[in-house]
C-alpha cells in the first residue's frame, strides 16, 4: 500500500523519530495520518502500518478498538465533536449536541446521507476552561453559542 | 551482589535483593498477596488490582506486583483498607461474571473462585443485566468464554513472550474487551494450549478437556511426554481408563509448565479405535487374532530353530521404549538370541558427540543450560517445530538473561527474530559457517552449541575442535527424535554398541542392512517401522512386530504382539541431553502389554534366563553397569530428572549406521503422529520445517 508523498515524507519522520527497536511507537500517529488521507482505518492498511512499525496486525486491531478517534468505518468529510462532559454540560453542551442531531438528521457516530457531515459525542477534550467546546475535524472552538453552531452547520452543508 | 534491602511485612523483618517485587519477598517469609495479572517470568501487566498493599506513608494502596523493595518499607497486606479493596475488586471482576461455576471447566481449581471464596464478599450490588457473549471456538483446541474473562492479560502474554506466537489480543475496551485471535475469527498458532493452562478462569477452555470432568474426580499422574526428545513432564488426568487431560500446572519437572500441543493433548492414539488389542498371527496369508500363549509359543519355536540352524536374526528396537526395555532386549538379543544384529532408527550423532568429548567433563548440557548460558548456537535445526521445549528454553533465556543466540540454518527459523545474529547456510554448508562467528561466540564468554543430524560424524569432531578453540566453557546438545532415541543408544540398541558405549565383541547389521540381507532370516521389530517406505529383501523372512498400529511394517509381519504405549508403562526414559526420568503408568488399555512383559515372556516360552523383570530392578542392573547411569534414585523416584555422565573415553563404532531426523514437525509424532486425531485436526498440521 502506498501513500501520497507528504504521507510518506510524514511516516519516515515518524520512524526515524524512535530508536532502531521501537517502532511500534509510531503506531498511533502512524494511523492517524493514514486515517486522515484514506478516510477511515481499512484492514489493509492495518496490515500496511504493522508491517511499517514492526508489529502484527492483530496489535493494530487492539489500538484501533481501543481509541475512538480511529474508526474503522467511514465518516463524513467534516468529522464535528460536540463534548457534553461535566464542565461543558454545565455550560449547555448537552443542548447543543441535541441541537446538532436535531438539524442534521443522524446520531452519535453518524454521517449525513450526502456524506458531509458526521457527528460525535465525546468526553472532555480537554477545552474546560472555553466550555462548551466542540471540535470541527482537528480545530477547536470555544464558548459555542446555538447560534455559531447552527451557522456552522448550515457552512458545513453547503460546502459540499 | 549487593546489599540486600532490609524491610517489614506484616511486622516481620524481611531482606531482599535489590529490585525484588513486594509480592515475590513476601511469599519468602510465607505471606501470600493474591494477584491474578502477575505471573512469574512474564513481563508485568498491573491490570488486576487484586495484589493492592498498604506501605506505610503511602497516601494509597500500591500494587504489590509492581512495587519494588525499598529500605526501611513498611508494607501491611492484612489492613482493614486492604481486605475492603480486595473485596471491591473482587466484586468488580464478578460484576459481568456469569458464575456458571456448576458447569464450569475451571470449578474446583479455578483461582478466581479460590479468590472469592477466600477474600470476596457473598453478595453483589451490581443488579443491571450482565453483557452476555457467546461463546467462540477458535480452533480444535482451543475454545473462548468470553464472560468469564477477568482481563488479566496472562493469555496473551505467554503466547506473545513465552511461545514467541502472538496469537493472542484484546480488542475493544472497558466492558466490551475481549480476548481475539490473530486470524479475527479463528487461530493460526502453535494450539500449544498453554494459554488455557494458564487462564486463571474457565475463559479459554481446550476442546480436548470441556465439559468432560471435574478436576477432583481424576487421577493425576506424573509422566514424561512420549513425543519429541525433549523430555518434557506432562501430568495426565485419567478417569475410568481414559486420559481426559495432560498439563503441568505444578510447574515440576524440567519443562516448567510448558507443553507443545504433543504433550499436553497428543495422547489420543491411546484409545484410537485401530489400536490393536489381540495378538495376531498370519495363517494362510491373512493375519488372524490368536491367543497370547499360541502366538508366544510360535514365535519361541521359531526363534529357537532359526537360532539353532545359525539363521540370521535381526532385530530393531524403538526410540520410545523405557530404558529397561532396552536394556533387556539387547540383553535378550546378544546372550539369549546370539545376535549381534540389533539396531534402532539414529537421529543423531550422539555416539560422535561422545567420542569427540572423550578426556573433557562437564560438557554436555542439560535442558536447565539453555536456560542459564550466556549464549547459544543452533546449527541446522528448526527449534519451534522440532524441540519446542528447547525453543521455549532458549527464548526464556534471551527475555530473562538477555542471552545471546546464533542461528546456523538453511532457512528461516523463529529464534531468527531476536538471534544476535542469522547466517543462512545452505544444508551440508552449515560448518564452514562456523568461523565467522567465532569472535562474537568467544566474547559471550560460555556457549551451549546445540545440533542436528546436519552435523555428524566428521563433523562432530570438527565441531568440538571449533568449540574447544573457543577457550571458554563449551556445552554441547545434539539433538534427536523421540522420546527415548537417546536412551536407545545408551541401552546399547546398535550392532556396534554395548549398553555404555562399550564395543560390541562382533559388529552386527544396521537396520539398512538388515533389510537389504535376502539371507536374513527373522526380523524382529519392536515400536519401530523401518518398512514403511523400504521393503524387506528376504521373502522368506520370518517377521515379529510389537506395536500398537497396523503399521506398514506390521502389515508384512508373521506375527504382531499389541504393545502398550507409555503411557501405560512404568521405567524411565533418557532425553536429548541425556537426563533420565521416570514414566509412571497412567492406565492401562485391555489386550496391550508392556515390551517388557512381552520380553519377558517369550523368554519364559524360550527356556531362556536373562535376569530380572521388573522395571525398577533392572534399572538397578542398569545403574550398576552403564557407564554414566549411576544416578541418585531418589531424585528419579521424587519425579526429578538426573543427568547422566556417559563414557569419558574413546567411542569405538565400526557400523555404518544411518543418522537422520525423521524431520517431524510439531504436529507430527512418527507413527504416534498419525493416529492421534487432534495432532491431525488442527488446520497447521502437519506443519512444515524450513529444510524440505
Ligand atoms: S494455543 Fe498456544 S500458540 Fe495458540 S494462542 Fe494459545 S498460547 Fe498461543
Ligand atoms: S482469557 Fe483468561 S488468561 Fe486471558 S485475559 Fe481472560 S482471564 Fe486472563
Ligand atoms: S516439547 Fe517434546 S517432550 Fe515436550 S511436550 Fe512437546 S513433544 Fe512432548
Ligand atoms: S468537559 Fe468539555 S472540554 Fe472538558
Ligand atoms: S497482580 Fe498486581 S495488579 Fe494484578
Amino acid at each position: 500500500m502506498t501513500f501520497s508523498q507528504e504521507t510518506e515524507a510524514r511516516f519516515e519522520r515518524l520512524l526515524s523519530s524512535y530508536p532502531e527497536g521501537r517502532h511500534r511507537a509510531a503506531l498511533i500517529p502512524m494511523l492517524m495520518y493514514a486515517q486522515d488521507e484514506v478516510g477511515l482505518v481499512t484492514q489493509e492498511l492495518k496490515e500496511e502500518v504493522a508491517r511499517r512499525c514492526g508489529v502484527t496486525p492483530l496489535q493494530v486491531d487492539e489500538v484501533v478498538g481501543y481509541y475512538t478517534m480511529l474508526r474503522s468505518k467511514p465518516m463524513g468529510k467534516t468529522h464535528l465533536q460536540i463534548c457534553t462532559n461535566i464542565s461543558c454540560l454545565l455550560r449547555g453542551g448537552d443542548k447543543l449536541w441535541d441541537q446538532a442531531c436535531h438539524k442534521l438528521g443522524i446520531g452519535h457516530n453518524e454521517v449525513t446521507a450526502d456524506g458531509a457531515v458526521s457527528l460525535e459525542e465525546v468526553e472532555c477534550i480537554g477545552a474546560c476552561s472555553w466550555a462548551p467546546a466542540i471540535q470541527v475535524n482537528y480545530d477547536f472552538r470555544h464558548n459555542v453559542t446555538p447560534d455559531q453552531l447552527d451557522k456552522l452547520m448550515d457552512q458545513l452543508r453547503g460546502a459540499q | 551482589m549487593s546489599n540486600p534491602v532490609n524491610l517489614t511485612i506484616n511486622g516481620q523483618p524481611v531482606q531482599a535483593p535489590p529490585g525484588t517485587l513486594v509480592i515475590d519477598a513476601a511469599k519468602t517469609v510465607g505471606i501470600q498477596i493474591p494477584a491474578f495479572c502477575y505471573y512469574q517470568g512474564l513481563s508485568l501487566q498491573a491490570a488486576c488490582r487484586m495484589c493492592l498493599v498498604d506501605v506505610e506513608k503511602a497516601p494509597k494502596l500500591l500494587a504489590a506486583c509492581t512495587l519494588l523493595v525499598g529500605e526501611g518499607m513498611v508494607v501491611n497486606t492484612e489492613s482493614p483498607a486492604v481486605v475492603k479493596a480486595r473485596k471491591d475488586m473482587l466484586e468488580f471482576l464478578l460484576s459481568n461474571h456469569p458464575l456458571d461455576c456448576p458447569v464450569c471447566d475451571k470449578g474446583g481449581e479455578c483461582e478466581l473462585q479460590d479468590m472469592v471464596f477466600r477474600y470476596g464478599a457473598g453478595e453483589s450490588r451490581f443488579t443491571e443485566v450482565k453483557l452476555h457473549v457467546d461463546e467462540k471456538q477458535w480452533s480444535p483446541v482451543v475454545f473462548f468464554d468470553a464472560p468469564r474473562c477477568i482481563l488479566c492479560y496472562r493469555c496473551v502474554r505467554i503466547c506473545d513472550e513465552g511461545l514467541g506466537v502472538k496469537a493472542l489480543g484484546i480488542t475493544n475496551r472497558g466492558a466490551y474487551s475481549e480476548i481475539t485471535p490473530n486470524m479475527g475469527t479463528h487461530l493460526e498458532c502453535d494450539e500449544c494450549g498453554s494459554c488455557i493452562d494458564i487462564c486463571p478462569v474457565g475463559a479459554l477452555t481446550s476442546g480436548i478437556y470441556r465439559y468432560q470432568t471435574r478436576p477432583w474426580e481424576m487421577e493425576h499422574v506424573g509422566t514424561i511426554c512420549t513425543h519429541c526428545g525433549d523430555g518434557c513432564k506432562t501430568t495426565l488426568g485419567v478417569r475410568n481408563s481414559e486420559i481426559i487431560r495432560g498439563n503441568n500446572r505444578d510447574r515440576s519437572g524440567i519443562n516448567g509448565e510448558f507443553l507443545c500441543i504433543k504433550g499436553r493433548y497428543g495422547f489420543d492414539f491411546v484409545n484410537h479405535q485401530e489400536r490393536l488389542q489381540s495378538p495376531l498371527v498370519r495363517v494362510d496369508g491373512k493375519l488372524e487374532e490368536a491367543s497370547w500363549s499360541s502366538a508366544l509359543a510360535l514365535v519361541a519355536a521359531k526363534f529357537s530353530s532359526i537360532e539353532s540352524a545359525g539363521g540370521k536374526i535381526g532385530v530393531v528396537g524403538s526410540s520410545r521404549t523405557t530404558n529397561e526395555e532396552n536394556f533387556y532386549l539387547q540383553k535378550f538379543v546378544r546372550q539369549g538370541l546370539h545376535s549381534p544384529h540389533i539396531d534402532h532408527r539414529r537421529s543423531g550423532d550422539v555416539a560422535g558427540l561422545l567420542d569427540a568429548l572423550s578426556g573433557k567433563t562437564g560438557a554436555l548440557a542439560a535442558t536447565a543450560d539453555l536456560y542459564t548460558a550466556n549464549s547459544l548456537l543452533v546449527i541446522g535445526a528448526d527449534l519451534a517445530q522440532q524441540h519446542p521445549f528447547l525453543a521455549f528454553q532458549i527464548r526464556a533465556n534471551w527475555r530473562h538473561h538477555q542471552s545471546r543466540t546464533y542461528v546456523v540454518a538453511s532457512g528461516p527459523v523463529r529464534e531468527d527474530s531476536f538471534a544476535t545474529r542469522t547466517v543462512q547456510a545452505a544444508p551440508g554448508t552449515e560448518m564452514d559457517a562456523l568461523a565467522g562467528l567465532a569472535d562474537s561466540l568467544r566474547a559471550a564468554g560460555n556457549l551451549v552449541i546445540v545440533f542436528g543430524d546436519a552435523v555428524q560424524g566428521d563433523a562432530v569432531r570438527r565441531l568440538v575442535d571449533f568449540g574447544s578453540g573457543l577457550g571458554i566453557p563449551v556445552k554441547y546438545l545434539c539433538l534427536v527424535d523421540y522420546s527415548n532415541s537417546r536412551g536407545a543408544l545408551d541401552m546399547g540398541l546398535a550392532p556396534d554398541l554395548l549398553p555404555g558405549y562399550r564395543p560390541a565383541p562382533e559388529t552386527g547389521m544396521t537396520v539398512a542392512q538388515m533389510l537389504a540381507d535376502k539371507d536374513l532370516a527373522a526380523l524382529w521389530v519392536v515400536g519401530a517401522n523401518p518398512l514403511e517406505k523400504t521393503a524387506l529383501a528376504s521373502s522368506s523372512a520370518f517377521v515379529v512386530v510389537q506395536d500398537l498400529f497396523l503399521t506398514e511394517t506390521a502389515q508384512r509381519a508373521d506375527v504382531i504382539f499389541p504393545a502398550a504405549s507409555a503411557y501405560e508403562k512404568n521405567g524411565t526414559v533418557t532425553n536429548t541431553c541425556g537426563e533420565v526420568q521416570r514414566l509412571q503408568k497412567g492406565l492401562g488399555v485391555m489386550g496391550a502389554k508392556p515390551d517388557l512383559d512381552i520380553f519377558a515372556l517369550l523368554a519364559r516360552h524360550m527356556r531362556l534366563n536373562l535376569g530380572a523383570t521388573q522395571p525398577d530392578k533392572i534399572f538397578e542392573e542398569i545403574r550398576a553397569s552403564v557407564s554414566g547411569y549411576n544416578v541418585a534414585p531418589m531424585v528419579l523416584a521424587t519425579g526429578g530428572a538426573a543427568l547422566t555422565n556417559p563414557v569419558n573415553g574413546r567411542v569405538p563404532q565400526s557400523a555404518a549406521a544411518a543418522i537422520a531426523s525423521s524431520r517431524d514437525t510439531l504436529f507430527t509424532s512418527g507413527t504416534l503422529g498419525r493416529y492421534s486425531k487432534i495432532l491431525g485436526n488442527v488446520m497447521e498440521a502437519p506443519g512444515g520445517l524450513y529444510q524440505r
